[in-house]
This record gives C-alpha cells, sequence and structure tokens, in this order.
C-alpha cells in the first residue's frame, strides 16, 4: 500500500479510499470473480436444464451446455400443468396489488413525509414493527376473516393480502421519494392561491410519478413472487398463481421432472428479471435514502 | 431517539391546533429524527398541514392495515388462549393457557425451534460476512463491476420457490452440478445432499445465503459510500493500513446499517418458509422443519388453529428478547470502545 502523494489527493475523485498496489488488486479481482461464480452458476444452471433433452437429464455426466438444446422441456410444462392458467393469476394479482397499492399509499407516504404529528409518527411505526411482522401470527387470522368475507380462494382475497402485504415497502420508498421534492414548491403553490388538493395533483404528482412507478413495479414483483399467502389462501388448481403451480412439477414424493420443472421455473422468473433490471437502481436508492441519511 | 420539543412543535399551527394539544404533546412513541429531513438548518418547514386533512389522505391506506395488517395480529394473539380448530361445528372456546402449557412439553416443537435458530443465524451470519466483502470489493474501482452489481441482484428479483427448485437440480444427485464438480475433482460420488440427515440443514442454509445476499450487499454498499472520503484519505496519509482503515474509518460509519440489516435479516430468516418448504419440505425426519413449516402443518394440515397461533406467539416473543439482547448489547459495546 502506497499513501498517495499529497498533490494527487483532489484529482483523484472516484477513488474511495482503500489504494492497494498489483498482487493487493490480483487478489480483489479473484475474490470478485469467486462472488460472480457463486451468484450466477446456479441459475446458468437453471438455463442449462431447461434446454437439455431429457436423454441428457438422465445422464450421470451432466455437461453445463446442453449437446442438442431443446425446446421440448416448455412444451411438455405448458401440457403437464396449467401454466398459462396459473399466469394469468398470478399476473391479476400483481397487477391488481400494484394499482391498489400505489393508490391508496401515495396520500399516506405524503403524509408521513410532511406532516408532523402522532398520525405520522404511528405509521412509521406501523412500516417498522410489520417488517418484523410474524407470518405465522397473522396467516391464521387473515385466513378466517377471508373466509367470513368469502374471500378464501379467491384472487380478490390475494390481492388484498397483498395490498397490505407490500404496503410497507411502498410507503417507506414513497415518503423517501416525497422528502426528495421541495417543500418550496408546494409553499409557492399555496401563496399562488393553490388548494392543498390543486397542490397534490398538480404539483406534487408529476414530481413523484417516476418514483410511483418505480414502487408500483417493486410491489408487482412482490406479489409475482409470493408463495405464501397464495399457498394457503388459494385451494383450487384453477385459481392458484405461478408460484404455487410449480410446486406441483414437485410431485407429493419430491421425484421431479428436472426438464420441465426448470423449464417452467425459468420462464416464471423471467418477468421479475426483467422489471428489476429495469428499476434496481431506484430500489436500492429507495431502500437506503431513508436509513442512511440520517 | 425521540425528541419531544419537536413532537410538540406539531398540534398548534394546524387549522384545529387548539383541539390537538394534547395530541401534540406526547413525549412516548418519539420518532427517529432521520424521519423529517435531517440537517436541514432553521426551523423546519411550518405549514405543515392540519390533522384533518391528513386523517383524510392517511385513510384509504389505514382501513386495509387495519383489517387486514393489525386486526389479524390482535386475533391471532386472541386465537391462542382458545381452542378453534378448522371446520369445527362446536364453538370455540376460551382456554386460558392451556396451548402455552402444551406447548411447553411439546418437544417436536422445541426441535423445530432450535432448527430455527440454527438456521437464522447459520444464514444470517456468514451471509452478513459474504455480504460485507463483496459490498468493500463492490465500492472498489474494479473493472467488471457493473457485471457483478447486475448478477448481485439475480437471486433478489427471483421467487423464492425458482430459488428453491434452482437449488433442487443443482443439488440433485445425479443430475445436479455440484456432484458431477466433485466427480470431477476426483473427491468421490458426490452424495444426496437434501435428503442426507447430516447434509441436508447445511445444504439449505447455503441456499438462504445465497438467496439473501443481496439485499444485504446493496444495504452495506449503501452505508459504505455514505462514510466520509476525506477521513478514509487521512488515515491513509497518516500511514494506516488497509485492517486499520476499516477498523477505525469504515466500520464506526458503517455499524447502524450494519446493526439494522442483520437484525432485519435474522427476524427474516427466522420467518422464512418458502424456500425449506420447497427444497427438503422439512425433511429428512425433521432435520429442517423450521418453526414456520412446524406452524404451518400444525395449522393447514392438522386444523388446530388455537394451537399454531401459540406457537406464533411463542416465536414472536422469543425473537423479539433474542434481539432486544442482541442489540442492546452490540449498542453497549459500541458506547465502551
Amino acid at each position: 500500500m502506497r499513501p498517495g502523494p499529497m498533490g494527487q489527493k483532489p484529482a483523484r475523485r472516484e477513488s474511495t479510499g482503500l489504494r492497494t498496489g498489483g498482487p493487493a488488486r490480483a487478489a480483489q479481482y479473484l475474490a470478485l470473480l469467486a462472488y460472480l461464480v457463486f451468484l450466477a452458476f446456479p441459475f446458468v444452471w437453471l438455463i442449462s436444464t431447461a434446454f437439455k433433452p431429457a436423454r441428457e437429464l438422465g445422464s450421470l455426466h451432466p455437461t453445463w451446455i446442453p449437446e442438442q438444446p431443446t425446446l421440448d422441456n416448455f412444451r411438455q410444462a405448458f401440457d403437464e400443468q396449467p401454466l398459462l392458467q396459473a399466469a394469468a393469476n398470478s399476473l391479476l394479482a400483481a397487477v391488481g396489488a400494484a394499482l391498489i397499492a400505489v393508490v391508496i399509499a401515495t396520500p399516506m407516504a405524503y403524509v408521513m413525509a410532511r406532516h408532523r404529528g402522532r398520525l405520522a409518527t404511528a405509521a412509521t411505526g406501523w412500516v417498522v414493527v410489520s417488517q418484523a411482522f410474524p407470518f405465522v401470527l397473522v396467516i391464521i387470522p387473515l385466513f378466517l376473516i377471508l373466509k367470513n368475507l368469502h374471500l378464501i380462494n379467491t384472487l380478490w382475497g390475494l390481492i388484498l393480502v397483498y395490498v397490505v402485504w407490500s404496503l410497507p415497502f411502498a410507503l417507506w420508498m414513497l415518503a423517501g421519494y416525497v422528502r426528495a421534492v421541495p417543500a418550496e414548491l408546494e409553499e409557492a403553490a399555496a401563496v399562488d392561491g393553490a388548494g392543498r388538493v390543486r397542490t397534490l395533483v398538480s404539483v406534487v404528482a408529476p414530481l413523484l410519478a417516476p418514483g410511483i412507478v418505480a414502487t408500483a413495479l417493486f410491489a408487482f414483483i412482490t406479489a409475482w413472487n409470493e408463495f405464501f399467502f397464495a399457498l394457503v389462501l388459494l385451494k383450487t388448481p384453477e385459481k392458484q398463481t405461478l408460484p404455487v403451480v410449480l410446486t406441483h412439477f414437485l410431485g407429493a414424493e419430491g421425484v421431479a421432472d428436472l426438464g420441465p420443472l426448470a423449464a417452467a421455473a425459468f420462464l416464471a422468473t423471467l418477468p421479475s428479471l426483467v422489471l428489476f433490471a429495469f428499476i434496481q437502481r431506484r430500489i436500492t436508492g429507495g431502500m437506503t435514502a431513508g436509513a442512511v441519511k440520517n | 431517539m425521540t425528541s419531544v420539543t419537536a413532537t410538540k412543535r406539531s398540534g398548534p399551527d394546524g387549522p384545529d391546533g387548539g383541539r390537538n394539544e394534547r395530541d401534540g404533546r406526547g413525549g412516548q412513541g418519539g420518532r427517529p429524527r432521520s424521519f423529517w429531513r435531517p440537517g436541514r438548518p432553521g426551523p423546519p418547514e411550518r405549514k405543515a398541514f392540519g390533522d384533518r386533512a391528513a386523517w383524510f389522505l392517511v385513510l384509504p391506506a389505514l382501513i386495509p392495515i387495519l383489517v387486514l395488517s393489525v386486526g389479524p395480529l390482535l386475533y391471532g394473539i386472541a386465537l391462542a388462549f382458545t381452542d378453534a380448530q378448522s371446520g369445527r361445528t362446536r364453538s370455540t372456546q376460551w382456554i386460558g393457557t392451556l396451548n402455552f402449557q402444551d406447548l411447553l412439553h411439546d418437544t417436536l416443537f422445541w426441535d423445530s425451534f432450535r432448527i430455527g435458530l440454527l438456521w437464522a443465524v447459520g444464514v444470517t451470519v456468514p451471509q452478513f460476512l459474504l455480504a460485507l466483502g463483496l459490498a468493500l470489493l463492490l465500492n472498489q474501482n474494479l473493472r467488471m463491476r457493473w457485471l457483478a452489481r447486475a448478477l448481485a441482484i439475480i437471486p433478489w428479483a427471483m421467487p423464492e420457490v425458482v430459488v428453491g427448485i434452482m437449488w433442487r437440480l443443482v443439488y440433485n444427485p445425479d443430475a445436479g452440478i455440484l456432484n458431477e464438480t466433485i466427480r470431477d475433482l476426483g473427491l468421490g460420488d458426490g452424495r444426496d445432499w437434501l435428503t442426507g440427515l447430516a447434509t441436508a440443514l447445511p445444504a439449505v442454509i447455503l441456499v438462504g445465503i445465497w438467496a439473501g445476499m443481496p439485499q444485504t450487499t446493496v444495504a452495506l454498499l449503501a452505508g459504505l459510500q455514505n462514510t466520509p472520503r476525506e477521513l478514509h484519505e487521512a488515515a491513509a496519509l497518516d500511514g494506516a493500513g488497509a485492517w486499520r482503515r476499516f477498523r477505525t474509518v469504515t466500520w464506526p460509519a458503517l455499524k447502524p446499517i450494519a446493526l439494522a440489516i442483520s437484525a432485519l435479516n435474522l427476524i427474516w430468516n427466522f420467518n422464512s418458509f418458502a424456500l425449506v418448504y420447497v427444497l427438503t419440505s422439512g425433511g429428512p425426519g425433521g432435520r429442517t422443519r423450521l418453526p414456520m413449516l412446524f406452524a404451518y402443518e400444525e395449522a393447514f394440515r392438522y386444523g388446530q388453529f388455537g394451537y399454531a397461533a401459540a406457537m406464533g406467539c411463542v416465536m414472536v416473543a422469543v425473537i423479539s428478547v433474542l434481539l432486544a439482547l442482541h442489540l442492546v448489547g452490540r449498542l453497549r459495546g459500541g458506547e465502551d470502545r
């Protein structure tokens, strides 16, 4: 390690502190490579399995790259389980949950960011505590409540649960975005005679739009991926969402038809991956904005 | 973290300030300082709006929260003191603490509880260390950093069920890549990882570590990027080595985030369900039966709602106590230094 000469210091903007020499740098690249392999290999293996013909899957010496890639597994997956129906259910549940969550969370997030009083405090408290919410304790009462409302085994019931379940993070993110909107803008609008609602709709909302979209997409992904509530609340196969239907491939005794299983799992992941790539930066920013700024 | 003065200021300047005097004074339940615009100089924006408007704006979210979140939580606690069962015609009765007394002697549950703790700690601690390493690397000026960042996100975006399925493919005794690699390296024939009594729990824990890497890494990375660079460079100029700089500059700045994320991870992991459900469904012989799986089976396979709710209560109570001890210990440790 050589300490940088004084004169160079201001110029080195992008340096992040640790100045390292050749061997240390090489070790860093090696470590990074190890991380890359660790993080990527299961996914690569999933894709590889999805495109392998049955013969190769049965072989005792599986290869990383399918020798004769095929789409048979995908065809078979659609034959074995009602994947399209499940995807449609997942889509409906996720879109419904995301839209409702954003619509009701935005005003509340606004209060959390701008209002000072018990209400905002309680809201923040709930957001934090709900992160630690024990699902076991909530799922049984939810099951009973939804049963009384005749919403068990319906996507509407599931959507309601997803809305509430995605609210904490949505509120957290949105409140961060609201805080980023300068309060002076609102004050200026108020001075110009705009009412509270006008201010919200025509001044704050447009500035919040990117944040709202990111939050909605995140809520979508959360709902699309969710398993536990869907498992408990949806009983008939034609109502079930994708993650629940995927587990049917595993069969009762755990002996799975690997090819179709991998193919279906791969397909089920694509929407989440694509959307996540899209909003990744915003999510990571939103998640940490509140925590870091302290 | 409480600040009584700030809370006090809220009431009076709203339109119905007088009525809210009482509310405004509340000292307990103060909120974190970071909550409203940290570091904003001078008097914070005075034009906060009235409580009535606030209620109006909060209501659409508040009702679902009360009905489907706070309500069920209280309902669940109440259920723990009843003999509620699924599909029974006789009405449910209060049975006091009978469920808890039964639970106390339920060795199967405590086995499961022990496994749950092993799993939660076994995932959280290595994951934290690995994520810290990755975050430190990503904070450097390395090439391929973008690739690592992109890849590091994959486990986060995936449905847990798919993560489970994916690792089942990896662990598969015949067609799995793990055993094939072991065979290629000449380390023997490999084994059936997920059904072996000794290997099932470690195998499952490894998946847990993998699956939670992104959140932890991202949180720590954000913390790192927030550490004062000037201090770092000053320390470097003073000749402090990498380890010393980490300990004296980076770690103190990172500590609040590190504490928060590891506490959250511990809770999340203890409450986790889908991963292990897909990987082993609790087998072999209950070796990976996490408390959530246990409670799920009790409630929805055997229909013992009251008993399962009692399990939930115990899980929450024990985890809260452990967490409180952990946090207090860590915070105190920080002050002593």
